[in-house]
């Protein structure tokens, strides 16, 4: 079982991602974005940083690369495909996912940990988890403001308080719903804001991004060989 | 002509009269364009070149010393640490945006011009009052432009220092540092390498953008038409420097460069000259082989260009177009611009004819060195007699007006726009004394704490240069580090006052004093002059940037609870106050000669602090500095949401600022064990209070409560209150 880590110029967190999932036993390969397949891989990570700068708009000239066909095929086959922070900017921006991330409320970058209740265990990013979880888990973002499409989207994690309340004081950056990431809806292609490979270690801010590493790696697992393919 | 050419290049008639002479004839224009940048205060050091050669720079694990792009320092087992800090104080107030966004893509080029990869940044930025909108333009500008470069560059912003005081209103000082770690054999330097070497010009196209930045704007005072120079402010962009990054760091793992150096300061005119110049060789050096930006860019304008994101590689001829390939398959633009020339002469062609013929080393190392005159101000001792002890108030109000000042308040405000997460190796971040991040493959953490205070410095130069020295080395002792190498950013006002040049050669006196007393290498440095505006001088504000090594990192300190000892260690605070925050935010006025460093007690302080934080597991350790002993213990309080019950008999125990003390707080059950271990060290330990509650109880002349609720609510807002809305200018 390989995941492919896909790195974008400008890119930063890919090693990181790698790291993480790593260290909790999945086996990674580095995808550079000018390639334009992803055979032989089971699963496929766009992790976060500013690929292509962010010029015009995040995530608009990224969609754009060669390695995008490769990832819509992968999603069309059913497999887990997972966008952290500009990642997920990247997935809704190439329609794999719905709506889109705009500036913060604040118009400030925001890094500092976030509080997440989980909403749904029905996707690749939250099966091992249970619903109503609290994490705390880093957010890093200018543009982390969710916007809906015209139909709701598959919410799996939200902004909350310490205590699981989602109200407007405790959602950093203005999102719809507080949402903080998605799912489509079979729950194979998810996307989030924060970031849990930030969460993984005693010394980091907490050690909850292990149980959404986690969830995706069991998805990752779970998924049949050839599943879908055609 | 010619002669008010480089008048208005920048230079005076006695350097035009100097070049002539090197020359043996009148130069050609694009000749006095590179005088003109080289020659530079900025890039010359040509003020401070004579007073900079006493200072310690040597230890048995120093790799390079300063004169190179950036220090670089062995942290055992393979592996070293490179690091550098510079100032980008003009640009930043012309444009701060700009100005701090390109200040950082320069440092990170000084970290990874030396074969390292940049792990960590850190600022340190100086303002006027936030109650002027201007200021706080200045102030949000830069935070913005340092997060804006930093985090899309993918290096994180690991801490910093933030400090207001009217005297920086018209100069506000943006220094940045930068750590780099590489293994050895990773090592490059800035040479030309042997007749026949190749150069090969990587990454962003050369434009007008930046002409002239080091002899227009850093080299020079302000006025009122400083906004007229913002077409010298260069742009950056953080997206072509983190493809630079990883081209270059593939090109170093493949061996293939002899050596490298970054285009900064004078571009061009530096990156053919300084390498050349090291390895003592002559360069050819074909402008019409350089990629631009606009196409019809006079030959003095592509050597005086400081456009950003560019570097120079000098490659072997046979590995030419391997470098080439590496460049594609990082997308970023490469021409091969150069050769290395047997001789000594450094001859520029421009549309096949040639236009500079000079000797390479004359623009570098013949550049003229002012002896200028130096005198102690004669206002130093009125200023050590003015002592104003009218205007106290009682203990708690003055805390909560510590507590509310911007410098002493809250400030993730500011560090919550940088990203100081990536990588995974953040131990301790922003907010903390020291940061500290693990070297991982290793069981080493790398400490860096940098510290600046200007008005101690004013006070006294030599004393306040030595404070800051045992200050940054007792910050990284509290995170479990131990003081291996340091960098200063010297911000001074106009060296041609012989006032400023007493205030600068005092500051190195204390700088090498307590650097040789630590055993602590100074290996690289940076000064800015010119820190004045309408004939205003900033205080003398040298920033110290220290790295300390801690082996292995020592468990993290447990959360702040109830039960536990607070424990205040070093020596006793005299009734000295002057320089102090107190001084500052309760009484108004500036005077008072500080307490001095004692080296003896200061050294003791630091072992001190190493011991225990790797002997009493989960003690939490906070150094004590602006604010004094309350302020430290209130900071501990707030972050642990709880009360305590303290003892401060005067508002000099409270706020005095003495050098080299901290606070321990450890479950009172444990008390006796730091105790034993201070007995061992020959420290000074005093129990002074017992953490519980939800007040802050303070015994002294007269017993005073507060709930600590409010004092957080006060901290909090410091910062963030006074920023908040529309500072758009």
């Amino acid at each position: 079982m390989t995941v492919g880590i896909v790195a974008f110029p400008g890119t930063n967190c890919e090693q990181d991602v790698a790291y993480a999932l790593e260290s909790l036993g999945a086996k990674t390969v580095t995808v550079w974005h000018r390639e334009s397949s992803l055979d032989g891989l089971d699963a496929v990570v766009l992790p976060g940083g500013f690929a292509h700068g962010d010029y015009l708009r995040t995530g608009a000239i990224a969609r754009f690369s060669p390695i995008m066909a490769a990832v819509e095929k992968l999603a069309a086959e059913g497999r887990p495909v997972l966008g952290i922070c500009n990642g997920f900017q990247i997935l809704c921006e190439a329609g794999l996912l719905p709506g889109a991330l705009i500036a913060n409320r604040d118009l400030k970058f925001i890094c500092r940990p976030a509080h997440l209740r989980v909403e749904s265990t029905d996707s690749i990013l939250t099966r091992a988890a249970t619903i109503g979880q609290v994490l705390t888990i880093p957010l890093n973002s200018y543009e982390g403001n969710y916007v809906p499409g015209p139909e709701a989207p598959n919410a799996v994690l939200r902004y909350c308080d310490p205590d699981g309340n989602v109200t407007e004081a405790a959602n950093p950056n203005g999102s719809a719903e507080g949402i903080a990431g998605i799912a489509n809806g079979a729950g194979t292609v998810a996307g989030l804001m924060p970031h849990p490979e930030r969460a993984i270690e005693d010394f980091m801010a907490s050690t909850d991004g292990r149980v959404l590493l986690e969830s995706f790696i069991a998805s990752v697992e779970a998924t049949p060989a050839g599943v879908a393919s055609g | 002509m010619a002669e008010t050419l480089h008048r208005q290049l920048g230079m005076t008639d006695d350097e035009f009269t100097a070049v002539n002479g090197i020359l043996e004839r009148p130069p050609a224009d694009p000749e006095l364009a590179m005088y003109s940048v080289m020659w530079s205060e900025h890039c010359s050091y040509k003020s401070s070149r004579v007073h900079l050669g006493g200072l310690p720079t040597d230890a048995p694990w120093v790799v390079v010393g300063p004169g190179e792009n950036a220090g670089v320092v062995d942290i055992g087992d393979g592996w070293l640490a490179a690091l550098r800090i510079e100032s980008h104080n003009h640009p930043s107030f012309v444009e701060p945006y700009q100005g701090a966004a390109t200040g950082v893509g320069g440092i990170l080029r000084d970290i990874f011009t030396m074969g390292a990869r940049p792990v960590g940044l850190w600022n340190q930025i100086r303002f006027g009052d936030l109650s002027d909108p201007h200021n706080r333009y200045l102030f949000n500008g830069v935070v913005a432009g340092i997060a804006g470069y930093g985090n899309a560059v993918g290096v994180p912003t690991l801490g910093g220092e933030v400090e207001f005081d009217p005297v920086y209103a018209g100069n506000p000082l943006v220094n940045v540092m930068c750590l780099g770690v590489l293994q050895e054999e990773q090592l490059v330097l800035g040479t030309a390498g042997p007749p026949g070497t190749v150069a090969v010009l990587l990454g962003a196209a050369t434009g007008r953008d930046g002409i002239g930045g080091a002899s227009v704007l850093a080299s020079a005072s302000f006025d009122e038409a400083a906004g007229a120079k913002r077409p010298s402010v260069q742009v950056g962009d953080p997206f072509e420097e983190k493809k630079l990054i990883e081209a270059c760091l593939d090109l170093y793992d493949r061996r293939l460069v002899v050596g490298v150096q970054d285009l900064g300061a004078a571009g061009l005119s530096c990156a053919a000259s300084e390498p050349a110049a090291r390895a003592g060789v002559g360069m050819d050096l074909n402008l019409d082989a350089v990629h631009l930006r606009e196409p019809d860019m006079t030959a003095p304008e592509m050597l005086m260009s400081e456009s950003q994101e560019r570097m120079m590689a000098f490659v072997a001829p046979d590995q030419v177009e391997e470098v080439l390939a590496v460049a594609a398959r990082w997308e970023i633009e490469a021409s091969v611009v150069g050769t290395v020339a047997g001789g000594d002469r450094l001859r520029v062609y421009h549309n096949g004819q040639q236009v500079v013929d000079v000797p390479a080393a004359s623009l570098t190392d013949e550049a003229p060195i002012l002896r200028r005159p130096i005198a102690r101000p004669d206002w130093m001792d009125e200023l050590w007699k003015r002592t104003d002890r009218q205007a106290d108030v009682p203990i708690d109000v003055a805390l909560l007006g510590l507590l509310d000042d911007p410098a002493l308040g809250d400030r993730s405000w500011v560090y919550e726009q940088f990203d100081h997460m990536l990588f995974l190796n953040t131990v301790h971040g922003p907010g903390r004394d020291g940061s500290l991040i693990r070297v991982r493959g290793t069981s080493k953490g790398l400490a860096v704490s940098t510290d600046g205070n200007g008005r101690v410095c004013q006070l006294d130069p030599r004393r306040g240069a030595e404070r800051l020295v045992y200050e940054a080395a007792l910050n990284v002792a509290v995170v479990g580090a131990r003081p291996l190498a340091v960098v200063d950013n010297l911000n001074f006002g106009n060296p041609e006052k012989p006032e400023v040049m007493w205030q600068f050669t005092e500051v190195l006196a204390g700088l090498g004093a307590a650097c040789e007393a630590l055993g602590v290498p100074i290996v690289g440095g940076n000064v800015s002059f010119y820190n004045e505006t309408d004939g205003q001088d900033i205080y003398p504000t040298p920033v110290v940037g220290l790295l300390g090594m801690a082996e292995p990192i020592p468990s993290l300190p447990e959360p702040v609870t109830g039960g536990m000892s607070m424990l205040l260690i070093g020596p006793e605070q005299t009734d000295n106050l002057a320089g102090s925050a107190y001084q500052r935010v309760v009484r108004g006025a500036l005077g008072g000669r500080p307490t001095r460093v004692d080296a003896d007690q200061g050294g003791r302080t630091i072992e001190f602090a190493i011991r225990l934080t790797h002997v009493i597991h989960g003690a939490v350790l906070h150094d004590i500095s602006q604010g004094g002993a309350l302020m430290a213990a209130v900071e501990l309080l707030i972050a642990g949401g709880v009360g305590a019950h303290a003892e401060f008999r005067s508002v000099e125990q409270a706020f005095g600022e003495d050098p080299h003390r901290f606070l321990c707080l450890v479950p009172a059950n444990r008390k006796p064990e730091v105790e034993q271990l201070a007995l061992e060290v020959g420290c000074r330990i005093e129990d002074i209070g017992m953490t519980g509650g939800s007040d802050l109880t303070i015994a002294g002349p007269e017993t005073i409560n507060i709930p600590l609720e409010r004092l957080r609510d006060v901290w909090a807002n410091a910062i963030s209150a006074r920023m908040h809305g529309a500072v758009h200018e």
